[in-house]
């Protein structure tokens, strides 16, 4: 598992992220996340809150965006709670970066179906491309986690890109991917799988084949 | 009142109890780390896992579990017992095996527990978890390898300290419990997080391999730090006072003690009076008794003989000087030392009637110049409870950090005599009121505090924080002028009984004897030196501020020539050539508690009804600082407490880290 330490408290990063405060379009969306909750209970917006730091730093950095200290300390008072608690859930989740990733948070998947589909070699391919683990790669552009399952068995092997998943990949797939990503384009997320278009059977239905067109109760067929 | 079945006997529990309270109702011994009876429940450590039917067909967290009727629950079956060894195998991966050298070896709960429950044997090989230690603070040492994760500290600050300062950082198994930043942990409750710990990952760092707790002697003690008269075991071993912990006394301080009550002691051993010291030519030198007693006779007081007993001393001590001076013909005593002068002619009027209990159910709490937390931080853990059953609280005086909400309404005293109306409405609007006056304003406004509880129909109470003041007000330490009327007399001898707050200047052609412990300020100004026992080396009785009256018997004999203070004051007597009518303690007790019944009875004393409050009585004077100046220094124990000394300059004044130059 990733790091979950925070970076450490430098002078460097108070001067670098000491000022740190939410644009007026990250204000107004991080103020529409703490309306969704009674008053009172502002401190349960604390998990949208610490997604938009993270992304408004990752604006200023051109990166996915991370967490460092003082911009943690920013949303805990932003939301009038105590800082500890905000680093819990920001320590708790690994969706929170604690340290400084590239542009590109590549996470591949590292459980058993993915492991069983080839995952193996997702690594290889980001490896050849000068990825290492928990570190940055040269250029800034990318960052390689293994991560758990994150819920795309049925199209095992997957990687998350930043916001995307990246499915039934092979490393060539994924090599094309990342030479898109790394040209500045866009490619197409979910499936990389020719004709299929989400998780749905890979080839012929081979279950459920009366419910194609119309429900059916399966329950009198139960032996 | 649901009926359950506890492995075959029948009981009625209390609505919302949970199983684990109905199985030791039933007298059944539920092993557990993460719950405890005063804090919130977690359900984590998993060690209380019973068989309850109806349920799943798989072991239950009693601890999170409410009792409902007609349940069936086992605590003694198979299933149980492997479910507890598996909890306690799978707390054990990552335990190391280091009690030999662990300072909660012998008083460890996972020790104890891993006996009764666990397997013989250990089956991993695998190597464990390593975790660094946290900084916490000089009271708080970390060995975190060993944390079990329970959370009992985490939740002890967030809901009984109401400071948020420790918290679990990180997820599974590299969960780790600290401070933000590291940070020391500030709250002057904060070390009984070292109680709560269930394993020896918080433990005590001034008493960090000290002794082990079989080859200490318990005795039963009360805390004279502040007036709450928190009750204390203090451990000690041969001479010296080890440690104190505190016991568990609903009434009063719950299971918690203060940080001050709890590492003054090693005060107790530096800076002490263990010699007669006698002033020659400017200077103290040692002296014998003998030579002392003669040099006091000589001064020949007669009536002209005065008593001003300090914050720590105990009610024997006092009644042995007040009997002194009867014998001598002189009225002269005194306790409140810095010159306060309210009417004590009754005392439910300078006493805590709510009572510390009675205080979690007020509705309105109305402070008027009382740093609570620093004055009396376990009256503050009351009023915090009051908070969350939803009592609104209101103070007046410098702002200070409550831990809960409140309404600052200014330092001008004044603003009582015209209160804001939600103030009055939310007095109105409570089942139970109190209104609680710091020692800082009994001056200004005793009388107009007082017309305002009797308007509201509300407790009227007063905060005193020194452990003597209700004690010796009972036994009649003070004049009506206080302290004044002391100075205005001129007395020939002054004795003072470890009074180190006065100010002894007024007193230049007086004979000043000193009867105390530690070689502070009284000692400093005085003429004559007789040492004597600090509060852990004399029995005694107490009386907190709420008018309790309790027993502290003696831990450890006082170092060097030092006495128990009653025989000293004994001694004098005969030098004075006058009889006080006692000869030993038990006859100096039954004295004074034929004088006083009310000391002999451990319990609340009654003083009567309040007396009638005057409805024209109006506060005046502003109020810009507490009393308090420092918590950790308020007293001649904890002034020389090298512990106490460093919690100040680290806490209170932002020194440097003493850890850093080691």
């Amino acid at each position: 598992m990733a790091d979950r330490n925070p970076a450490p408290d430098t002078p460097e990063l108070r001067e670098r992220w000491g000022a740190f405060e939410f644009t007026e379009s990250y204000r107004e969306r991080a103020d529409k996340a703490i309306a969704r909750y009674p008053e009172g209970r502002q401190r349960s917006a604390v998990m949208p809150l610490l997604d938009l730091a993270q992304r408004q730093v990752g604006e200023e950095t051109n990166t996915q965006g991370w967490l460092p200290l003082p911009v943690i300390e920013y949303v805990a008072d932003y939301l009038d709670m105590p800082v500890i608690r905000v680093l819990e859930v920001a320590s708790f989740y690994f969706m929170y970066n604690m340290k400084p990733v590239g542009k590109y948070h590549v996470q591949v998947c590292g459980t058993t179906p993915c492991m069983l589909r080839g995952s193996d070699g997702l690594f290889e391919t980001c490896k050849k491309r000068g990825m290492s683990k928990g570190h940055v790669s040269e250029d800034g552009l990318w960052t390689l986690t293994e991560v758990e399952c994150m819920g795309n068995c049925a199209t095992a092997p997957m990687v998350q890109i930043n916001d995307d998943n990246y499915e039934d990949l092979t490393p060539e797939r994924l090599d094309t991917i990342l030479d898109a990503l790394a040209k500045g384009e866009q490619p197409k997320a979910g499936t990389q799988e020719p004709g299929r278009h989400t998780s749905e059977p890979a080839n012929a239905l081979s279950s459920l084949e009366a419910m194609v067109d119309e429900n059916h109760d399966y329950r009198s067929e139960w032996s | 009142m649901p009926k359950v079945t506890v492995d075959g006997q029948e009981l009625e529990v209390p609505e919302g109890a949970t199983v684990l309270q109905a199985c030791e109702l039933a007298g059944k011994e539920i092993p557990r780390f993460c719950y405890h009876e005063r804090l919130s429940i977690a359900g984590n450590c998993r060690m209380c896992l019973v068989e309850v039917k109806p349920g799943p067909p798989k072991p239950q967290a009693s601890c999170a579990l409410p009792a409902t009727e007609g349940q069936e629950i086992r605590t003694d079956s198979e299933m149980v017992k492997t479910a507890r060894e598996g909890v306690m195998e799978f707390l054990l991966i990552n335990h190391p095996l280091d009690c030999p050298i662990c300072d909660q070896g012998g008083e460890c709960d996972l020790q104890d527990q891993s006996v009764a429950y666990g397997r013989g044997a250990t089956r991993y090989e695998e190597n464990k978890r390593a975790v660094t230690e946290k900084y916490m603070g000089p009271l708080i040492k970390t060995v975190m390898t060993r944390c079990i994760h329970c959370t009992r500290c985490v939740r002890f600050s967030e809901e009984i300290a109401g400071v948020d300062e420790i918290g679990a950082v990180g997820r599974g198994e590299d969960m780790q419990i600290t401070t933000y930043l590291e940070q020391a942990a500030e709250h002057e409750l904060s070390a009984n997080v070292i109680d709560l710990c269930p394993v020896g990952a918080l433990t005590s760092r001034p008493y960090a391999f000290e002794a082990r707790p079989w080859e200490l002697k318990k005795t039963l003690s009360i805390d004279v730090s502040d007036a709450v008269g928190a009750n204390i075991r203090l451990d000690s071993r041969g001479r010296e006072v080890m440690r104190a912990l505190p016991r568990v006394n609903d009434a009063v301080n719950e299971e918690w003690l203060s940080d001050k009550g709890r590492y003054m002691v090693d005060g107790l051993s530096k800076r002490r009076l263990d010699k007669v010291f006698m002033r020659k030519r400017g200077k103290l030198q040692p002296a014998t008794w003998d030579e002392a007693f003669k040099a006091i006779a000589k001064a020949k007081p007669g009536k002209a003989i005065a008593a001003v007993a300090g914050d720590m001393v105990d009610c024997e001590t006092m009644f042995a000087a007040k009997s002194l001076l009867k014998a001598c013909g002189s009225k002269l005593i005194e306790g409140r030392q810095t010159g306060m002068d309210y009417d004590v002619s009754n005392l439910a009027a300078v006493n805590f009637n709510s009572t510390f209990e009675g205080l979690e159910h007020a509705g309105a709490i109305l402070i008027v110049g009382s740093h609570i937390r620093w004055e009396a931080p376990l009256v503050n853990v009351r009023i915090r409870k009051a908070v969350k059953r939803g009592a609104k609280v209101y103070v007046v005086g410098p702002y200070w950090d409550t831990t809960y909400p409140a309404e600052f309404l200014g330092e001008d005293l004044g603003v009582l005599n015209k209160l804001p109306k939600e103030v009055a409405d939310a007095f109105k609007n409570a089942d139970r009121g109190a209104v609680i006056v710091g020692g800082g304003a009994l001056k200004s406004a005793h009388g107009k505090a007082m017309a305002l509880a009797s308007d509201w129909g509300a407790d009227f109470n007063v905060l005193h924080f020194s452990a003597a003041r209700m004690g010796g007000l009972m036994l009649g330490f003070a004049q009506k002028g206080g302290m004044a009327d002391i100075v205005k007399a001129k007395p020939k001898v002054l004795i003072s009984l470890g009074a180190d707050e006065m100010d002894y200047e007024p007193f230049a052609d007086t004979l000043k004897v000193y009867i105390g412990h530690h070689g502070d300020k009284g000692a400093h100004s005085a003429d004559i030196i007789l040492p004597a026992a600090s509060y852990a080396e004399k029995d005694g009785t107490y009386v907190n501020t709420e008018g309790r009256v309790q027993f502290a018997e003696k831990a450890v004999f006082a170092p060097g020539d030092a006495r128990e203070d009653w025989t000293i004051l004994r001694a004098l007597a005969d030098a004075l050539k006058v009889e006080v009518g006692f000869d030993n303690f038990a006859q100096l007790q039954s004295a004074m508690i034929a004088e006083v019944p009310a000391l002999g009875e451990e319990g609340l004393a009654d003083y009567g009804a309040l007396p009638k409050a005057d409805a024209t009585a109006k506060a005046e004077g502003t109020m810009s600082a507490y009393p308090i100046k420092d918590f950790y220094l308020t007293n001649p124990i904890a002034r020389a407490s090298e512990v106490m000394q460093r919690c100040s300059s680290e806490l209170l004044h932002g020194g440097e880290l003493a850890e850093a130059a080691e």
